[in-house]
């Protein structure tokens, strides 16, 4: 494989060695989805229905995935790595899609673990919910990576890319849960396959005005 | 006055305060930029006097 | 554009606006025939979708600009892009003040999640406060300016993915309860909106002139005091 997706592949298999031998994200994400899911528990009322559980997954993955996207340029900041990146002769949206396909493996080994604990804890794991995940991973791992590139270079990093993600993650979780509790989940999986590729195609196209000084 | 119409008041009004407000963020602004003006003014004008 | 009207662009502009809004204004009270559903408190409809029209000009006005910044790369686009957002955020707090208002005369309560637009413009919101977060928390520069414009360009874009986000909600969280009529206007009715319409679209034209200027005074100050110094 060579030209831009010989790029792409090498610096998503760079991040993906790097937490190897650091093992800095994975395990906190880990952590942190089933911390989430047990909290959950004891915020849900007892008589809540199993509605209710299925949101609160979708709120453990949306934060979940949060720890990650900071995890992504804030580590390369510290380390100084991110200018070496920028200035390294491949073409800078390459860059965004290694970064993008790092997170979206991040996130899938969060959750293999969420999904069978939710299925555990509180409700079945339908083919719908996994179709849903799937998609959303696409879209949280698409935008959140320009959105952490954006934050990489202000002074607060961690505190601002929540609040940048949020509200554009409402239609996210929109779709999401959706396709999880609705009688007709076809709707919500188009909604969201049709956020992904809006919002890919623009973070796509707009990396490049992120990151250049 | 029935009820509709005092909220149809309030409803007019708070566009209304908040023009108004705009106009006092403004003039504070305006002096500001008064002030600031003024200061750089009289450092030109020292430094004309030394170099003069 | 001639000097002369560059700088008396926003005075011509400021009675333009004063002009329109006291005959929209007028025209709602005294002309246009009560709702014969809602009684007068449908009357704050001539104020509440004028504000949200003029919010949704101005951030698409910030996007416009922000895809110029991009584009051609002159920074003075991004002080033009940041205050279009500015009045948009302005606008938007207005429609949510307003549409509150008229969700406790119709319904009883001061907010309803039913009410697409408004939570539409709950959403914008918080999105485009976030943008005020981000330009603070940056250092001045055309790095700055650049994120700026894309985060403005993606506002347009979260605009109707949110809509349709809202609409797929709603028969997901609550029934449809209540429905607000829809475009079946009397001409009188209809004459008296576009009348207020373009008296807000005057305003925050205005505003945003003034408020350009403003900044512009800004800039230029900080970098006379730069070489002065």
């Amino acid at each position: 494989m060579t030209g831009y997706l010989g790029d792409v592949a090498a610096l998503a298999r760079k991040d993906l060695l790097v937490e190897l031998r650091t093992r800095d994200t994975v395990p906190a994400m880990l952590l942190f989805v089933v911390a989430a899911l047990v909290v959950f528990h004891f915020a849900l009322p007892a008589e809540s229905s199993r509605l209710a559980a299925s949101g609160m997954l979708w709120i453990a993955l949306l934060f979940t995935a949060l720890l990650a996207l900071v995890r992504a340029f804030v580590g390369e900041r510290e380390q100084g790595t991110l200018d070496g990146l920028i200035l390294a002769p491949c073409d800078r949206s390459a860059i965004w899609l290694g970064k993008t396909l790092s997170v979206l493996a991040f996130l899938l080994f969060a959750e293999a673990v969420a999904l069978p604990a939710f299925a555990l804890f509180y409700e079945n794991v339908t083919w719908e919910l996994v179709a849903g995940v799937a998609l959303a991973n696409v879209g949280i791992a698409a935008v959140g990576t320009l959105l952490g590139a954006m934050a990489a270079a202000a002074r607060a990093r961690e505190l601002l890319l929540p609040l940048l993600f949020l509200p554009v993650a409402i239609p996210l979780v929109v779709g999401g849960v959706g396709a999880t509790v609705a009688d007709d989940p076809g709707r919500y999986l188009a909604f969201l396959a049709l956020y992904d590729l809006i919002f890919a195609i623009l973070s796509w196209a707009s990396f490049e005005y992120v990151v250049t000084e | 006055m029935s009820t509709g119409e005092k909220y149809l008041w309030a409803a007019y009004l708070v566009v209304f305060a908040a023009v108004l407000l705009y106009v006092v963020l403004i003039t504070l602004k305006v002096g500001r930029l008064e002030r600031e003006l003024a200061s750089l003014a009289e450092l030109a004008r020292d430094r004309e006097a030394r170099s003069g | 554009m001639s000097t002369s009207l560059r700088n008396n662009g926003p005075a011509l502009l400021s009675l333009t606006a004063a002009a329109l809004l006291v005959a929209g204004l007028s025209l709602a009270i005294f002309w246009a025939p009560e709702d014969a559903d809602q009684g007068i408190s449908q009357k704050i409809f001539y104020v509440h979708v004028p504000v949200a029209l003029t919010s949704y000009a101005a951030f698409f006005w910030a996007a416009w600009k922000a895809l110029r910044l991009l584009w051609k790369g002159d920074e003075r686009h991004d002080l033009e892009s940041y205050t279009a957002v500015h009045m948009g955020v302005i606008f938007g707090v207005l429609t949510l003040v307003t549409g509150s208002i008229w969700a406790k005369v119709s319904w009883g309560q001061w907010w309803v999640w039913s009410e697409r637009q408004l939570t539409l413009f709950l959403i914008l919101f918080l999105f485009y406060s976030a943008y005020f977060m981000l330009r603070y928390s940056t250092d001045p520069g055309p790095r700055r300016s650049r994120t700026s414009a894309v985060y403005a360009l993606f506002g347009v874009a979260l605009i109707p993915v949110s809509f349709m986000a809202i609409r797929l909600a709603e028969g997901l969280i609550h029934p449809v309860v209540f429905k607000r009529d829809g475009p079946d206007m009397e001409g009188s009715m209809f004459l008296t909106f576009c009348v207020c319409l373009a008296a807000m679209l005057a305003l925050a034209g205005a505003l945003y002139l003034i408020e350009l200027s403003g900044k512009r005074a800004d800039a230029s100050l900080r970098e006379l005091r730069e070489r002065l110094a």
